[in-house]
């Protein structure tokens, strides 16, 4: 009818990109997880500004384990936007393997930080400190494991042949999350490995 | 299943509500009967309903704590309850009120209406919706499993460590109260995030973001402020029983950690979720008020913004309710200023609805009285909360019965009028009927006439120095008459509260017959029947203006709407998707039908927490799987929601 606001016009249909809602909800989800992390980072620097000790107790964290480990979350973030870029050109074989790769160096991640767990002079409840550094970590590494999970899925349903060049929002979806979890990486690394370097 | 075309050229037409299409959208869109229906409904109608009704429940449950107390108190030296019974109660009857009613009446209001005014027909995430309801039910009912074991939350409502460590409360009532408030949390989260979507995806083309309802100006900016303070509370109380139960130290002096950094986290979010409370509300006065003086709204503008600004503010005041716990003076003075400087903001809304009423010619409804009440209380409740906002002062009332007055005038005042006020003016739209006036200026003058008897004399009771929260009082301290007093209008509140539920049933079943829009309001919610059919609107409104059903008598801009002639989307659940801004056609969305995922979810979730709370270890492995495979099966990707890969047609 000519008289409508607005002309007949061709729309796309369904989850498309980021005509999806799952798109938007993602970025909503991110911005109330990231304010999560932002008050557990809060947490540390307000308990560390109180402090009567010197701080870190027992001295700085070592380098050793956690630079590769940031090392290789960054990694995974572009073999997770090299799979996104396979699947965008239709290449479901690109998409299985750039998954496959960011799945195999995020189980390298969640190993490493085991190691660091396992050695750490103090426990669970042997300081504030020692809480917010397992609490704080292990928030971070819970949120890394529901990303691996996300990526299997992932890939059980490119495997499946549900994802194509023109749809495949979901994968966009989860994509996006496990970047989250490696910029939020970085900034607990910052919290715990950088800054008592600064003071 | 055949996959949906990648583009398709939405088809305008013209239809009624009594076409055969329309017949087939409504064999889309209804939810099946019975009770299994009811179990996996997504129709935010239903689900907006739920949350009304299950606020009301708990505000009942909330205000029968109340009278308990106030018969303790109602004279010195009273007996009816131990020191212990007390802080249950007080402790309840706070978290119940402001977590269990304020936040979820209002999404109920939001739920049910959004869609209606926005001209969609459903929300953005009609699952989610239905999730968030069944996780804040069952939050709720695990809050008050508690008392069966006689071990309800104790502490009050804001919790203060040290009473809360393990050493002080051993029971399970702060393991309760801090995994209750997780996976109402996880509620608030979704539901706020759900919101969002909706507003900036889900508008009618042409409504574009300066022609939307106050009510979702004031949804929005709250669900905004959810997102970023609601993780703080989640947090503070899964710290504070991770110290309970696993020996931490986030808040134990003795292992370096800080009791104060609860009252940080728990106020960063508290003085946020206050406003988040409130702005909602302030919507719906914003939109229902100006339908009773008939005109708009006056400065829709200026008060869009200032309900951004207040929520903004709000992120920066909340150390204003710890001015007693020797913080330095600079950071006393920055929070007691930025909380002075709300004013300006608030006092925006209070002229804009002034000037309406002034500029109007108003119709004395029993909606139009509860909104009217609401500016003086607000106003009240305002003046006592810049008071508190002062230093000084605040040192000489922290703790007092002075601040329960206030909390008590902005809450109810800001919460409950508006939304008994939203009621009178919405229920004719959800069932059809017109509450009783009669019986309404009754229900209203003893409301407003018990609550003013009732909590004025609490602000006397403070400046006489009378503590909050002691389970009883000596005679001759000069506190008999004020608390006698208040116990007597507070019952005569509850006597109005009454009344308004007598009212509800009574009109639902012999009301007059309100039609599609027996306010003459402008809103689109008002063009569609009383109630609304399942799929709200058979076409897709085009809008042109903010007053869609009062261009025939305004003047506007260049376009005009159309409420009847529109996308008609009819190839199972469908409505449009539009551009953030502008709201300008964007996309199809194919939404998703009942399902039973959101249910089982939140069974999954909230049997996680029991068994967290009795340790059970197992319970939370089986838990945790379920919740995954739930989580699974409703992200699996749907041909039918055009999720998989097109298939070429042809």
């Amino acid at each position: 009818m000519a008289d409508a606001a607005f002309p007949p016009q061709a729309l796309p249909v369904g989850s498309k990109g980021r005509h999806a809602s799952g798109w938007w909800g993602m970025i909503a989800l991110i911005v109330t997880e990231g304010a999560l992390f932002a008050y557990l980072i809060f947490s540390y620097f307000y308990i560390a500004s109180q402090a009567h000790d010197v701080w870190p107790p027992g001295g700085r964290p070592h380098f050793w384990i956690a630079v590769p480990g940031t090392i290789i979350l960054i990694v995974g973030s572009f073999t997770a936007r090299y799979a996104e870029r396979g699947i965008e050109r239709g290449n479901k074989g690109r998409m299985l393997a750039g998954m496959g790769v960011t799945l195999v160096l995020g189980i390298v991640f969640l190993l490493l930080q085991g190691v660091e767990w396992r050695d750490k002079p103090f426990t669970f409840t042997s300081s504030a400190y020692s809480s917010l550094y397992f609490t704080v970590t292990g928030f971070h590494m819970l949120h890394v494991f529901i990303g691996l999970l996300i990526i299997i899925m992932l890939m059980i349903w490119t495997a499946f042949d549900y994802f194509g060049a023109r749809r495949h929002a979901a994968a966009s979806i989860g994509a996006m999350y496990w970047h989250f979890v490696t910029v939020v990486w970085i900034a607990v690394f910052c919290t715990f490995y950088i800054a008592p370097y600064l003071g | 299943m055949a996959s949906t075309g990648a583009f398709r050229v939405p088809i305008i037409a013209r239809e009624s509500d009594s076409s055969p299409i329309a017949d087939r959208l409504d064999r889309t869109w209804r939810t099946p009967a019975g009770i299994l229906g009811w179990l996996i409904s997504v129709d935010h109608k239903s689900i907006g309903k739920r949350y009304l009704v299950t606020a009301f429940l708990f505000l009942i449950m909330g205000g029968i704590e109340a009278a308990v107390m106030r018969a303790q108190l109602i004279r010195p030296n009273q007996t009816l309850l131990s020191p212990e019974a007390y802080n249950q109660l007080f402790t309840m009857h706070g978290v119940t009120m402001i977590f269990l009613y304020a936040m979820p009446v209002l999404s109920g209001f939001s739920n049910y209406i959004w869609p209606l005014m926005l001209g969609s027909r459903d929300m953005a995430f009609p699952r989610l919706n239905a999730f968030s309801y069944w996780t804040f039910l069952f939050a709720g009912c695990f809050l008050y499993a508690s008392f069966i074991v006689g071990r309800a939350p104790d502490a009050g409502w804001f919790n203060y460590v040290p009473y809360t460590s393990r050493e002080y409360d051993p029971g399970i009532n702060i393991d309760d109260y801090a995994l209750g408030m997780i996976l109402l949390g996880v509620s608030g989260t979704v539901g706020a995030i759900n919101f969002i979507v909706t507003l900036f995806r889900t508008r009618a083309p042409g409504m574009s973001i300066n022609r939307v309802p106050m009510m979702v100006w004031g949804t929005l900016t709250a669900s905004v402020g959810n997102l970023f303070a609601i993780p703080a509370v989640s947090l503070a109380f899964f710290l504070l029983w991770l110290d309970r139960q696993f020996g931490t130290h986030f808040y134990d002096v003795t292992g370096g950690g800080q009791p104060l950094l609860w009252q940080h986290l728990f106020w960063m979010f508290g003085h946020p979720w206050v406003y988040a409370i409130v702005l909602p509300a302030m919507g719906i006065v914003s939109d229902a008020l100006p339908v009773f003086c008939r005109r708009p709204l006056v400065g829709y503008t200026a008060v869009a913004l200032a309900t951004i600004t207040t929520m903004i503010l709000g992120f920066g005041v909340w150390v204003h309710h710890m001015f007693a716990t020797g913080l330095p003076p600079l950071s006393l003075s920055f929070f007691s200023a930025a909380s002075m400087v709300i004013v300006i903001p608030s006092a925006v809304a209070v002229f804009a609805w002034i000037a309406t009423i002034w500029t109007g010619r108003p119709v004395f409804t029993t909606a139009f009285l509860f909104f009217a009440g609401f500016i003086f209380v607000f106003v009240v409740g305002g003046v006592s909360g810049f008071m508190t906002a002062a230093v000084p002062l605040d040192w000489q009332l922290t703790d007092t019965y002075f601040v329960v007055a206030h909390i008590h005038y902005v809450l109810i005042g800001i919460n409950v009028f508006p939304v008994v006020g939203g009621i009178y003016y919405w229920f004719p739209k959800m069932t059809g009927k017109l509450l009783n006036e009669t019986l309404g200026r009754w229900n209203f003058w003893l409301m407003f006439a018990g609550f003013n008897i009732g909590f004025f004399p609490m602000h006397i009771a403070g400046l006489l120095g009378m503590p909050r929260r002691i389970y009883t009082y000596p005679d001759g301290l000069g506190w008999n008459t004020v608390n006698l007093i208040t116990s007597l209008g507070a019952y005569l509140f509850a006597i109005g509260v009454l009344l308004f539920v007598i009212n509800v049933f009574r009109s639902a079943k012999f009301g007059r017959v309100a039609g599609p829009n027996p306010w003459d309001a402008p809103t689109l919610e008002w063009s569609t029947p009383s109630p609304p059919p399942p799929y709200n609107f058979a076409v897709i409104p085009t809008i042109g203006s903010r007053y869609p059903l009062w261009e025939d008598r305004l003047e506007h801009g260049p376009s005009d709407s159309y409420v009847d002639q529109g996308y008609l989307l009819n190839r199972g659940r469908e409505t449009v998707g539009t551009t953030a801004l502008d709201a300008e056609p964007d996309v199809v969305l194919e939404m998703p039908g009942d399902t039973s995922a959101p249910l089982i979810l939140a069974i999954a979730l909230v049997a996680l927490i029991c068994a967290a709370l009795f340790h059970a270890w197992w319970g939370v492995g089986v838990a945790t799987a379920v919740t995954f495979v739930a989580a699974v099966a409703w992200l699996w990707p749907e041909a039918r929601l055009g999720q998989t890969k097109e298939i070429a047609r042809g």
